[in-house]
């Protein structure tokens, strides 16, 4: 047994915290840091910097222009990029259907959107959800309708993340009413410029615009936007959440985070002439917190480990998910609380960028309550945790 | 022993509850959250006419009682709408400190307008740097000049009348300054649980005998009470809205479809929410216990029981709700969401958790 990163590791590592340090503006690593929105522009352009490394798809083989990196390359890389505050680029293209086009996508479909989603020419999001199809996801209403050379798409899909930046969106569509749910599930490619389209914002609890809602309308899609064959989008959709819970657990941005929990414990006053981290009830939560996140990013290294080695990491993704998400909500919790009546002002306009508004107590502070507020949806999104739990109660225990 | 409301609390529990369904509906506290007033005066008239700055104060000011369980029969029933007009700064802190036996000056006449809904108040007391400290008052008072800085005000930039603490020398001094005085300065904001405050600076603001409301033990006592008082109407507040998250939780568990049963088919879910159930109870309890020692000599003891019980509570109830409505349970459209806002932002004023636990520890050793 041997818990330390191997040489090439090492090396590795070195090579893409000197890339970052480098090219990485710091205009971008501030308001990453500081949990604030991106321009879809200082996306794109980060994500071309990195592919001139062929850096963004680590889920692709290196022949479609994929990083091919090991889990542990990926793993090292997502951890430097969260300390140097790079923006973790949207999966959508990129984590989620990259690999479904590679593993069941026509010769024509892959030499035409792969280069796209590489080069950020189209900018993808998911069209799953639904407003009566959460967990229940194969209960999904969304209606294709065959007719000559095109689907007839009609119905609704929600939770579409960073929709508003999209030019396309993956949606899953019923093509059948025959036998059970799963069966009878397509996975069409839709241009969201295509007329009968409109997408709504979300406005989330804490004010922030991340999700939007899909609305489709007599939409006509050619026959050529189907991936694989109809009726078996269910299968590429089980395949695609695989790779969406790859680094589900979220250690390094759990582990920055506890970074700045740390010192603004130890700037804040209690009030009382001492400093915060030496308060006993404080100290003692953020001791919980810290000894979880050691034991989960041993555990997400074993997870990890077990991948190198060729094994396909099935429900230990679904605990990963579930301590991860729990770790970083109870870091959350401790962020809003270290501010004390400082977490209370509400001033979105304040994030804006160029504003000249003046902040009200600790920079920052004004944003941990929000972020907390927000946070509550890892436990929620991607498979809620009580999914997870079913998931691992049934393949690991066998219940 | 008795746990039945009086028909007089009774009568005017119902009457709050009645308006506030009526009329401090979700849609209008929506609207009212981003405007820049941040309240409705017509409903803060309706509700001063109905009496309740009236119900929280003595008769002898003209009040209709002013007792622990009257504060929290209608902090409850506020709480319940999460309803976002200024009776914890106006009636509970304000109007309270006012009809203090011992308050001189002009700041007892300001009461009957007060109490009709003409005039509102605010507590300019906590101090930048001062956490949850209320015992940190560098503000001064000196050769009749006020000069400090007080910070989250509640209700600050709204209320017509300030009541800040500052120290004459060794002497704590409660002294009334008017919003638009010489030399204040108030930068009003929105919490993220809907309400106004404001970080509020004094330079050199002439403060007459007149204007001096309480000083030297009077006001630290009168100070300890009206903080007694808030911290007691927050924990009733958040007890209604515990029960609004929790009845709208249960409404969704039984209208909520997923693989094609209501979702509160699932035992997992109708066991977390019959924790949740079970510590609403338990917040009930500690919150009519602090409400009935409210003039009792260990009356701090129990609210700090209470605070830290409903802090603690708070959090559990407000997550529990959220996740049981999944990803509806984070939007901004939900009542549920700003209820469990309000819930979990209870424990940023007056103290948190963990404050609250501290003094506990502290009296209760003592006891």
């Amino acid at each position: 047994m041997r818990l330390e990163y191997s040489e090439e590791d090492l090396a590795f590592r070195a090579e893409v915290r000197s890339f970052l340090e480098a090219r990485l503006p710091s205009h971008i690593a501030e308001r990453t840091k500081a949990g604030l929105a991106l321009e879809k522009e200082d996306y794109l352009n980060w994500q071309r910097t990195l592919q001139e490394k062929q850096w963004v798809a680590h889920a692709w083989p290196k022949e479609f222009g994929g990083s091919g990196f090991t889990p542990f390359q990926k793993h090292i890389f997502e951890e430097e990029c969260v300390r140097a505050g790079a923006p973790e680029l949207p999966p959508f293209g990129l984590s989620m259907l990259g690999p479904v086009i590679i593993a069941f996508g026509s010769d024509e479909q892959k030499a035409h959107y792969l280069p796209r989603i590489l080069d950020g020419t189209d900018w993808w999001c998911q069209g799953y959800s639904e407003p009566g199809s959460g967990s229940d996801l194969a209960s999904l209403k969304t209606k294709a309708v065959r007719d000559g050379d095109h689907y007839i798409v009609n119905g609704q899909k929600t939770w579409t993340t960073l929709g508003q930046y999209a030019d396309w969106i993956f949606c899953l569509v019923r093509t059948s009413s025959e036998g059970k749910p799963q069966t009878g599930i397509s996975f069409l490619l839709i241009d969201l410029d295509t007329p009968g389209v409109e997408m709504r914002p979300i406005i989330t609890i804490e004010g922030g615009h991340e999700v939007n809602e899909v609305f489709f309308d007599n939409v006509k899609v050619p026959v050529e936007n189907l991936v694989g064959q109809e009726n078996m989008g269910w299968t590429y959709a089980k395949y695609l959440l695989q790779h969406e819970r790859v680094g589900i657990a979220g250690v390094a941005a759990a582990k920055e985070t506890l970074k700045k929990l740390k010192k603004i414990a130890s700037d804040t006053d209690d009030g009382e002439g001492g400093r915060l981290i030496d308060d006993a009830h404080f100290a003692e939560r953020l001791a919980n917190v810290e000894i979880d996140l050691m034991a989960m990013e041993l555990t997400n290294l074993r997870v990890l480990a077990a991948a190198q080695a060729g094994g396909a990491p099935g429900a230990e993704s679904s605990m990963l998910k579930i301590k991860g998400s729990v770790i970083r909500q109870e870091l959350s919790d401790l962020m809003r609380r270290a501010v004390g009546p400082y977490a209370l002002p509400f001033m979105p306009e304040l994030d804006q960028l160029g504003s000249n508004m003046e902040p009200v107590g600790p920079e920052g502070a004004h944003l941990y309550a929000g972020q907390y507020f927000n946070r509550r949806k890892y436990s929620i999104y991607g498979g809620s945790n009580e999914i997870q739990r079913n998931i691992i109660s049934k393949m690991i225990l066998g219940l | 022993m008795d746990f039945n409301l009086s028909d007089d609390h009774r009568m005017l529990k119902d009457m709050v509850s009645r308006f506030v369904r009526e009329q401090c509906d979700f849609e209008s506290r929506l609207k009212l959250i981003s405007s820049e007033k941040g309240h409705d005066e017509a409903v803060w008239a309706q509700m001063a006419e109905l009496g309740l700055v009236a119900a929280v104060l003595p008769e002898r000011v003209g009040g209709l009682g002013g007792s622990g369980l009257d504060i929290m029969v209608v902090a409850e029933e506020l709480g319940r709408k999460i309803v976002v007009e200024p009776f914890l700064a106006t009636a509970v802190l304000g109007a309270g400190l006012l009809a203090e036996e011992g308050a001189e000056g002009r700041g007892p006449a300001l009461l009957d307008d007060v109490i009709g809904g003409g005039h509102k108040l605010a507590l300019a007391h906590y101090e930048p740097g001062a956490r949850y400290n209320a015992a940190k008052v560098d503000a001064t008072i000196a050769g009749g000049k006020l000069s400090g800085s007080k910070s989250l005000v509640i209700n600050g930039g709204d209320a017509d009348t300030l009541v800040v603490s500052a120290k004459d020398g060794d002497k704590l001094v409660l002294a009334l300054v008017a919003k638009d005085a010489e030399g204040v300065a108030i930068k009003a904001f929105k919490t993220h649980d809907g309400f106004g405050a404001a970080e509020v600076t004094f330079t050199d603001v002439a403060v007459a005998a007149d204007d001096v409301l309480l000083s030297g033990d009077a006001a630290e006592a009168a100070l300890g009470r009206a903080l007694a008082r808030a911290t007691l109407a927050l924990c009733a507040e958040s007890l209604g809205a515990m029960e609004n998250a929790r009845d709208a939780t249960l409404e969704y568990l039984r209208t909520r479809t997923q693989f094609g049963v209501p979702i509160g088919k699932f035992q997992v879910l109708q066991h977390r929410l019959v924790d949740v159930c079970l510590e609403i109870e338990q917040v009930r309890s500690i919150v009519l216990l602090a409400a009935s020692k409210l003039d009792a000599g260990d009356r701090d003891k129990h609210l700090s029981a209470a605070k830290a019980l409903v802090g603690r509570v708070g959090r559990m109830v407000a997550e529990e709700a959220v996740q049981m409505h999944g990803g509806i349970g984070v939007t901004w459209e939900l009542e549920l969401a700003h209820v469990a806002k309000r819930l979990v932002m209870i424990d940023h004023y007056f103290g948190d958790t963990d404050y609250h636990l501290k003094r506990f520890q502290k009296l209760s050793k003592a006891a």
